[in-house]
């Protein structure tokens, strides 16, 4: 009885601030109308288990439905098609109490079989998914990646209305990872039948379904008028125009043919755009779960001595990097970006100081510099921002040499261990879920630190990997001691220096006059880039 | 004539068989893991490797080749490793766009460069001859990017006369077409200039000209139709240059082809697409060269086929 008592009142405790949390719809939002978004490349998929890049990710969550979701415009968790939910006191059993009456866009009713069937799909190495890994802690886990199981020991239907998932160790994050794409319900029959083109034929139970789409050219939503959601989504229909160049997309924009450029606003446009009063009236910034860094080998001479690193971050002007972006950025002081939880505000990280940047790398036994290499990817504005890095090194005698590749190639050389530098600019650097974990397993940890994995600088440090998983042993991912937990283990890493964080990107997109809802749906940190099913068109 | 075609197609079967083998080793020793794209940055190591085994990429070259191969005799492309779809599928679908393309490109690099290499020919050495060809050197030299995103400006932007970019109607084709001919349109102009000059130089036309015809009868009706022999016959050889060309007018414009395609499977090293649209362009190419050597004799008779 007491344990039933205490579940409880865990359960009131984080479902209650979740229910509290319920979006309120905008009271001038009218129903009606479709809008034309571009983009550049063609959309690649559009199953969940699979799509995995910013373009298809909003279209995903648009046409599919997980356990659970965010507030619109926010990064704050709420039930999706979890009615509620309840974690056991040791906060290794979730029990979800799914929405009645929900229904996939085939007609058919959505039951708990169907979260069976589709984490136990995601994790089946057969489907190739790259978020596979994000379920690592439900029970079972490691037999379906070795292809010892077809189903995960840990996911019990209890009847078909209620669903419950044992972890094999505690994971706060683990309702953050039933909000990812990946983890979205969908129907056997419908995937079934469509084998390996599902990612074409998506069926799912989300506030649009797929109407049209001709390869290379549109796709077109069309709204679910049986959405489980009341009054959402406004948009009758959402046209993606693909294959168009952003700066084709903002003349149809200024034109009056777009109503969204999903691609953004080319850099090349920014500052014509911001200067225009009328255009800049319909310029939304906001906030985005993003840093941008450079990674030192720390296996590697002369970046194994931590001196060196420190005199690296150092000599780094982010100021200046900065401004080579428009100033649509601030400079970073260490991992995690401002706008995430556990962010350390008092940590002011390295100073621009080549003094004693020089005084260290002489003290390190380097006092006429080195020679070394800086890998970095070949679009626009990254080259840029590598010669910048290039000259602030070479004022305490660095010479680095550029080597700007194509993106495969520098995840190839970072994975590998041969890049002594690389800057992120363009890869691996936007969080999937807004939780301090997610900049850490699979970026600084031991677990990505080996051959092929995106730990870059093969930082390992046992220790601070140790203390992560004690943060993530909490059962609220919001509890103050766990976020404090998380601070320590990134300002403890920046006093060995595997990175130099450099800056965290703000994110700017345009509308036409005529869309309407909240400026914080354009700019929906989970949702980019545009929130479709809350936006709305005023004419 | 079926012997030489026999052999032209033997032939063929072969270029495309060294051009499939030199593109597989390219991708094979390419620095870039495509695994790694597909599995994602929080793949675990045995992830990884499932997929690689389920990709048969853990098999030697050799193995790999073979499969390719004979997967392409039984007409199977092999499936994107990111879209999961039939590489054929995403190939039959952009074909007929970048088809279009080249049919409004032909057009208007004939027109353009026979009018011009006419006109030249016409008015050798004097202004118009040399305004002409300073026209068409600029034409074959211009960058595309730079021609395309011009085009697109001034035409669709500031007159309006045609839509930004995009396909669907004559008016979407009517930019990117133009863009993808001036290259062209260089060319023959040039080609069309000497081969009038050389033309009108023979004594039949003098003898035209003697019988007093018209200045215009004797240029379309006896001089033109010799001169333009040797051009018709290089339209064949010309579909291996606008190949290049489409990847970018493509990409400028919004145009749904295959050049698009390629270009978005590069970025992602997304091979089976990369082998499907390399080997659909190269067979393009062999086509347009073989169906040139062919029709040629039938052209201008003093060539024969051996």
């Amino acid at each position: 009885m007491k344990k039933l008592l205490a579940s409880t009142a865990l359960m009131l405790a984080l479902a209650l601030p979740a229910a509290a949390q319920e979006y309120t719809p905008d009271p001038n939002a009218k129903p009606g109308g479709t809008i034309t978004i571009t983009y550049k490349d063609d959309v690649a998929t559009l199953d969940p288990a699979i799509g995995y890049d910013w373009q298809n990710w909003s279209m995903i969550k648009s046409l599919f439905d997980g356990l659970m979701d965010y507030v619109p415009g926010t990064t704050e968790l709420r039930p999706g098609l979890a009615e509620s939910y309840d974690i056991s006191e040791d906060g290794l059993t979730y029990t979800f109490k799914l929405r009645p009456g929900v229904k996939f866009h085939n007609g058919r009713e959505m039951v708990a079989e169907d979260v069976k069937y589709s984490l136990d799909r995601v994790t089946l190495p057969a489907t190739q998914s790259p978020g596979a890994g994000f379920f690592g802690s439900i029970k079972g886990f490691e037999a379906m990646a070795a292809g010892s199981a077809t189903t995960l020991e840990g996911v019990t239907v209890v009847d078909p209305a209620t669903v419950r998932i044992e972890l094999s160790r505690p994971d706060a994050t683990f309702l953050h990872v039933m909000a990812l794409n990946f983890a979205s319900v969908v129907p056997k029959e419908a995937v079934e039948a469509a084998g390996a083109d599902f990612g074409k034929q998506p069926v799912g139970t989300g506030a649009f379904r797929l109407a049209e789409w001709t390869l290379g050219q549109r796709l077109v939503f069309e709204k679910n008028a049986d959405y489980w959601r009341e009054g959402v989504p406004y948009l009758d229909g959402v046209v993606f125009e693909v294959g168009q160049e952003p700066i084709v997309a903002l003349l149809r924009l200024q034109n009056g043919e777009v109503d969204v450029p999903g691609d953004g606003i080319p850099p090349a446009k920014f500052t014509e755009v911001m200067a225009d009063p009328a255009q800049a009236a319909r310029v939304v910034e906001g906030g985005q779960l993003h840093t941008g860094y450079i990674t030192l080998n720390v296996t590697q001479p002369p970046f194994d001595n931590v001196k060196v690193r420190q005199a690296v971050n150092m000599a780094i002007n982010k100021e200046r990097i900065t401004q080579i972006i428009n100033g649509r950025a601030v400079p970073a002081t260490q991992p995690l970006p401002p706008s995430m939880p556990g962010h350390a505000k008092d940590y002011a990280g390295y100073p621009h100081d080549v003094e004693k940047a020089k005084a260290l790398l002489a003290e390190a036994g380097f006092a006429d510099g080195f020679e070394t290499e800086l890998y970095v990817m070949n679009t626009d504005p990254n080259p840029r921002i590598a010669q910048a890095i290039q000259q602030d090194l070479s004022r305490i005698g660095i010479r680095a040499a550029i080597q700007s590749l194509a993106q495969a190639n520098v995840i190839e050389a970072g994975g590998n261990g041969s890049a002594p530098m690389v800057w992120s600019g363009g890869m691996a650097w936007i969080a999937d879920f807004p939780d301090p974990s997610n900049f850490w397993g699979p970026i600084l940890g031991c677990a990505g630190a080996g051959e092929g994995g995106w730990n870059w600088s093969k930082f390992c440090d046992k220790e601070l990997d140790a203390l992560a998983t004690e943060a993530d042993s909490f059962r609220d991912p919001a509890d103050p001691a766990r976020l404090a937990k998380w601070s320590e283990v990134y300002v403890k890493a920046m006093e060995q220096a595997p990175w130099v964080p450099v800056f965290n990107e703000q994110r700017y997109t345009m509308k036409s006059a005529r869309m309407g809802g909240e400026d914080a749906l354009y700019v929906d940190p989970v949702s980019i880039p545009v929130n479709y099913d809350y936006v709305y068109v005023t004419e | 004539m079926p012997v030489y075609l026999a052999r032209r197609l033997v032939q063929s079967a072969l270029i495309l068989l060294g051009i499939s083998f030199v593109t597989f080793v390219l991708l094979y020793v390419l620095p870039a893991d495509p695994v790694r794209q597909i599995a994602g940055r929080s793949a675990t190591p045995q992830v990884v490797e499932n997929i690689r085994r389920q990709l048969g990429l853990d098999q030697p070259f050799i193995v790999q080749y073979g499969r390719y191969l004979w997967g392409l005799l039984q007409g199977d492309f092999g499936r994107s490793y990111l879209q999961k779809t039939d590489v054929a599928t995403l190939i039959a679908a952009r074909l007929p766009a970048t088809l279009q393309l080249m049919a409004g490109a032909i057009l208007c690099e004939l027109v353009l460069g026979l009018t011009m290499g006419i006109l030249a020919a016409l008015r050798r050495g004097r202004a118009l001859d040399q305004g002409l060809m300073i026209v068409s050197f600029v034409a074959v030299s211009a960058p595309q990017f730079v021609v395309s995103l011009l085009l697109l400006y001034v035409f669709a932007v500031k007159l309006g006369w045609f839509p930004i970019g995009g396909y669907g109607t004559f008016a979407h084709l009517v930019l990117p077409a133009v863009t993808l001919g001036i290259l062209g349109s260089g060319w023959y102009s040039r080609m069309m200039r000497s081969s009038m000059i050389d033309v009108l130089r023979q004594d039949y036309i003098r003898t035209a000209r003697a019988k007093g015809l018209t200045r215009a009868r004797v240029v379309l009706r006896h001089a033109l139709p010799n001169a333009v022999l040797p051009i018709i016959a290089m339209i064949g050889i010309d579909i291996g240059v606008f190949m290049g060309g489409i990847v970018v007018v493509e990409s400028v414009f919004g145009w749904p082809g295959i050049g698009q395609l390629a270009w978005q499977a590069i970025q992602r090293i997304d091979i089976p697409i990369i082998m499907g649209v390399t080997l659909v362009s190269a067979c393009a190419i062999v086509l347009g060269n073989l169906l040139a050597d062919i029709v040629a004799p039938f052209i201008d008779p003093r060539i024969r086929l051996k």
